[in-house]
């Protein structure tokens, strides 16, 4: 979905942090993808490309940490591991699985010069 | 939008009006300068990509490292934590809407499904039904047109009509600056029409106190496990054209289970605006949490 609009929220958290933090250009942008958020990794890469050019951002190495998917099992009242929103719950089969981790879309560090 | 660069300049409208501020491309420089310019869209691909999958026998993997544990490279880079949503900007702009409909009492809902879900339709009824009793205006999102916005303003109630080009959703922004331009009463309701899209917009909060997704029974069953991050994001789903049952194979049941597969606090009425089924229960529903934002706005 709009990875458009994603890269470019980036670029502006990247530009605020300049601003902030007086650094003058960036090598890498780390970020943390949950497995069931709505981003497309690979379709954020190509974007990411696209939006930092001539921005202080160019060249950037893009850094991806997948982050697990996790809901709570209403059956089993436990934390369980989960693929995708529509999983059943590993244990009991359940289906009353309610997504708690791996939706997010962070910007966790930048390393800058 | 330009499919190059996702550049949407000029493409959004607000009531026929371009919508530009903030759509430049702004780029601060090493020597901290800031400027505007345009850019090109030759389709050329200037540099290459820097990050490489690394490839195993059978598989891509493109998360390579250990989770959380980024080091710097062997020069004197430093880190600088963020920690922020890559939607943080949208976010703050959602909050800002947020307190306004909050301060004044207003009930947002934020209508989301495909295109042809008959959405502005049941938007329609809901009005007509609920006029004398609610004061109620709507934010219509389309890619073109103003179509949808006068047959709302055919009912009598106010709306805005947001054109978002080539976007492929609403924003926060683009509604804080359409209520600029709505003469919503205190304690009224809000209903953001927003582009017809299962995708997209489960990703942009808008403010709103709830999405409702709007599934109708003219579309596959499995649509919520094969479009689930909308219907996780909904509170309230509205199966709707329900009086077409009668005439499709279409499994009420398995819709609905797989609906709460996704997510399973979703509240489902079954709507039809043509034969009125379901139109009480939806608009007590929308009285409501009307009466519930009204008393937190006295607070």
């Amino acid at each position: 979905m709009h990875e458009m609009a994603l890269a470019e929220g980036i670029l502006q958290l990247i530009e605020d942090a300049a601003r902030n933090q007086g650094f003058t250009s960036v090598r890498t942008v780390c970020l943390e993808i949950g497995q069931m958020s709505s981003v497309e990794p690979d379709a954020l890469r190509f974007c990411f490309d696209a939006v930092t050019r001539d921005s202080i951002a160019a060249g950037a190495t893009l850094e991806i940490v997948d982050t697990p998917g996790q809901g709570w099992c209403m059956q089993c009242s436990a934390t369980v591991a989960m693929q995708a929103l529509y999983d059943p719950c590993p244990h009991c089969g359940s289906y009353q699985v309610q997504a708690t981790g791996g939706t997010e879309m962070r910007v966790k560090e930048l390393e800058v010069d | 939008m330009c499919t190059t660069c996702g550049c949407g300049k000029g493409e959004t409208m607000i009531d026929g009006e371009a919508h530009e501020h903030e759509h430049g491309h702004e780029h601060v420089h090493a020597d901290g300068t800031r400027h505007v310019h345009p850019h090109t869209h030759d389709g050329e691909h200037a540099h290459e990509h820097a990050f490489r999958p690394v490839q195993g026998h059978q598989h891509l993997h493109y998360g390579h490292g250990p989770a959380h544990t980024h080091a710097p490279g062997m020069a004197q880079g430093r880190m600088v934590q963020i920690e922020q949503d890559s939607l943080a900007k949208n976010n703050a702009y959602a909050a800002a809407n947020r307190r306004r409909f909050a301060e004044r009492g207003i009930f947002a809902l934020n209508l989301v499904s495909s295109p042809g879900s008959g959405k502005t339709t049941l938007l329609v009824k809901t009005i007509a039904a609920l006029k004398g009793r609610l004061p109620l205006a709507v934010i219509e999102g389309d890619q073109q047109t103003s179509q949808d916005a006068e047959r709302i303003r055919a009912t009598g109630a106010q709306a805005i009509q947001i054109n978002t080009g080539k976007g492929c959703h609403l924003d926060a922004h683009m509604v804080g600056h359409a209520l600029e331009k709505l003469d919503l009463p205190d304690a009224g309701v809000l209903m953001i029409e927003n582009v017809g899209n299962l995708v997209c917009p489960a990703a942009f909060d808008l403010g709103e106190a709830h999405k409702v997704a709007i599934l109708s029974v003219t579309e596959g069953e499995d649509k919520p496990i094969k479009y689930p991050d909308m219907f996780a994001a909904a509170d309230l789903m509205l199966l709707n054209k329900c009086d077409l049952l009668p005439y499709l194979s279409f499994d009420v049941d398995q819709a609905i289970a797989y609906a709460r597969r996704v997510n399973p606090k979703l509240e489902v009425i079954r709507t039809s605006a043509t034969s009125g089924e379901g139109m009480e229960e939806w608009l007590a529903w929308i009285t409501r949490g009307a009466a519930a934002a009204q008393e937190a706005g006295k607070r």
